[in-house]
């Protein structure tokens, strides 16, 4: 076993340990801050693939700046195991049910997926870094990339309007 | 960084292991004697003489200072989660020594027959590393102070949250624009750009002078320190903290302004460039001597900035609230974007 | 009312654009505060160098010997009855043949205490005694832990003998010297 396989097995088990004990936590700020540890656990993943890029832009976005406003929210609600209002027995097994279908889809795309394996591989040439990607979200994918831009602005636009006082 | 640096090298290895070790020592130890020269700057700009009682020049007060607050009672308060709470501050000291792996802390060494970078780390994205890091400063503060269990220390944690990224909206944006000019991430790349030509604070007056001043508000610095402002929230954030649990978190704000420092530095001017439109390759020095000047020219420039940054607390008293976020959203963002688009129309016009 | 010609109206106009950026205030501070950190500095490192006493400083008493280490005080009260705190006490004695290198005349005191916790350190006693014996020298009472310690009695005040401790005599006869000086100054 080279040191890449170890990196690999130690950051998938982190990654699902994190996930489980995510879900598992009664504290919700707990929750978050094995989230957290996926994000990183991931983010990992991405190193070892050689994406650079998508590696720290997932530190920076997921773990810099959204969970932080997780947190925040947690924190300034102060949601806490004992005052949490006890669910309806029928919505807890309607989740279960949901996410289990959601589960069986994503496990049977993987399952069906032919030759994901090879792609996975193939990336670790020099895709991930900065100049390809730049270079191909730039002239291959410019429309899709401006369009997600314009839906960036919209979202925007709608923050500032939910956030502006009342006249 | 990528999978064939992974298989294992011993000698690299050792020699990372090495200048991880001298560049956490080192700082640690400039951390620690900013808390001196701090208390120095402060007592000459109020007309007074500062420590001078524990050794020459009181140098050994940090060392009383750091003895003092091990001793101190470690107190944990019983309504604390008390993982939490230690997980705040060691949070802090983590991501502040983190981004210190990917400044060139100055050139090449030859040393055992091997050339050695004085860099622990030359990923291609080092800017957007330091970027990152700098994005996770706020656990530690914010973990801290909600473990607390204390509402002025919520307070302060909340505050420190929504302070550190308004800012980093403005530094990324005063970022984007000295990356047009240099058109790399990487800040080994950087440096050697800046070795023969300018420096980039004269190409980039405009974003250095918004980095820096992003740079005091993510350093929780005065005249943005609302996170630990005493008249209004006891201690702030680190209000229930004590002993070395406090020492860290108020050490970590000075290693932070060490490495924000350094990366001001390298940055904007120069690295470990000794001096600016000058190519010192034709004084004809040594590999290893040229990098001792190097990272002498390096530290000189970051105590420099390290005294800006307490010369200004010791000037500007701090902003209310409002204030702060005033400035970050409603002047240092627009700014930085026109900024941006001087610099893009000045790079298409020069081409 | 106008007292100085110093004061100066308080300025509410709304500030301009050149203002509003305060850069050019905040450049001013940084140009003051810069300026401080080269000027003289006024610490008095206090253990080292002493912050110098007015003239006028009355601290500490003690009381006087001639040369050939007789103690002046003669116990005569008045140092007592001048006294408006009421700190001083003393017990007179008469001077048995063969104390003569003691006292230098008949009478002395045999306990002479001041209470340090209530002498308000006017100085009137020194000005009271006819006989050269009582001074006020320019230290200050050190801080202790009991009220009993701030009674000083006579081996706290009287000055070392000139024959067992010639060195601490004359330090305390240029104290005495010092401060006859000074009173001479204010009078002249």
């Amino acid at each position: 076993m080279n040191i890449t396989e170890i990196l690999f097995w130690f950051l998938t088990a982190l990654a699902l340990g994190g996930s489980l004990m995510m879900v598992f936590s009664k504290n919700p700020v707990y929750s978050v801050l094995w989230l957290i540890v996926v994000f990183f656990a991931i983010s990992g993943h991405y190193i070892l693939l050689n994406a650079q890029f998508l590696a720290i832009v997932n530190i920076i976005v997921y773990a810099g700046a959204i969970m932080v406003l997780f947190l925040f929210v947690i924190m300034l609600m102060n949601l806490n195991a004992d005052n949490e209002p006890q669910k309806n027995k029928w919505l807890k097994i309607a989740g279960v049910i949901a996410g289990g279908c959601l589960m069986l889809v994503l496990v049977s795309a993987i399952l069906r997926t032919e030759g994901l394996k090879e792609q996975t591989l193939s990336l670790s040439g020099s895709t991930g870094l900065i100049k390809q990607l730049g270079k191909t979200l730039f002239t291959d994918y410019v429309l899709p990339f401006e369009i997600s831009s314009v839906l960036f602005l919209s979202a925007m636009v709608g923050a500032v309007v939910i956030g502006k006082k009342e006249d | 960084m990528n999978t064939i640096l992974l298989a294992i090298d011993l000698p690299l290895v050792l020699e990372k292991v090495i200048l991880i070790a001298l560049v956490v020592t080192v700082s640690m130890v400039v951390a620690m004697y900013a808390t001196w020269g701090e208390r120095k700057v402060a007592a000459f700009i109020q007309d007074r003489l500062g420590p001078n009682r524990a050794g020459p020049l009181g140098l050994f007060q940090p060392l009383a200072d750091g003895l003092k607050l091990f001793m101190k009672e470690e107190i944990i308060p019983n309504a604390s989660n008390k993982v939490l709470f230690i997980l705040g501050p060691s949070l802090a000291m983590l991501t502040a020594l983190l981004t210190s792996a990917v400044i060139p802390w100055g050139d090449k060494i030859e040393m055992f027959g091997r050339t050695i970078s004085l860099q622990i780390a030359d990923v291609n994205i080092g800017i957007l590393y330091v970027f990152g890091v700098v994005s996770l400063g706020v656990y530690g503060i914010m973990i801290g102070a909600w473990a607390s269990n204390n509402k002025f220390s919520l307070m302060g944690g909340v505050r420190a949250a929504s302070q550190i990224i308004s800012y980093e909206l403005a530094m990324g944006l005063s970022l984007i624009a000295l990356l047009m000019t240099t058109g790399t991430l990487s800040l080994s790349e950087m440096v050697h750009q800046q070795q023969t030509g300018w420096w980039n604070v004269i190409k980039q007056p405009v974003g250095f002078f918004i980095f820096l001043i992003c740079a005091f508000a993510e350093c929780n610095r005065t005249p943005f320190d609302l996170a630990e402002a005493e008249n209004e929230l006891i201690g702030g954030y680190h209000s229930e903290f004590s002993s070395m649990k406090l020492g860290f978190y108020l050490f970590s704000e000075y290693i932070n302004m060490f490495i924000s420092s350094a990366i001001m530095a390298t940055l904007y001017f120069g690295g470990y460039d000794i001096i600016p439109f000058y190519d010192e390759s034709a004084w004809g020095l040594s590999t290893n001597l040229m990098a001792l000047l190097g990272f002498l020219a390096l530290f000189v420039k970051i105590l420099v900035l390290i005294f800006v940054f307490m010369w200004v607390r010791w000037t500007i008293p701090r902003f209310r609230y409002d204030q702060l976020m005033n400035l970050g959203w409603k002047s240092l963002i627009p700014i930085s974007l026109v900024w941006m688009l001087i610099t893009a129309v000045f790079i298409l016009a020069t081409r | 009312m106008q007292l100085t010609n110093r004061s100066k109206q308080v300025d509410r106009r709304p500030m301009n654009w050149a203002e509003k950026m305060y850069m050019p205030a905040i450049l001013k501070g940084m140009k003051i505060t810069l300026g401080h950190f080269f000027k003289k500095k006024v610490t008095i490192n206090f253990p080292e160098e002493t912050r110098p006493f007015s003239p006028v400083f009355r601290g500490l008493h003690i009381l006087n010997r001639d040369e050939e280490g007789r103690e002046n005080c003669t116990a005569c009260g008045l140092c007592a009855v001048a006294c408006p705190a009421e700190a001083i006490t003393m017990d007179a004695a008469e001077r048995l043949p063969g104390e003569e290198n003691l006292y230098r005349e008949e009478k002395y005191a045999a306990k002479y205490e001041i209470n340090m916790l209530r002498c308000i350190f006017c100085g009137l006693c020194e000005e009271a005694c006819p006989k050269d014996a009582i001074y006020l020298t320019e230290t200050f009472a050190p801080a202790n832990y009991s009220r009993k310690s701030f009674i000083y009695g006579k081996d706290n005040l009287v000055i070392p003998d000139p024959k067992k401790d010639p060195e601490g005599y004359k330090k305390a006869k240029g104290l005495i010297d010092e401060r006859k000086a000074k009173a001479n100054q204010q009078t002249a």
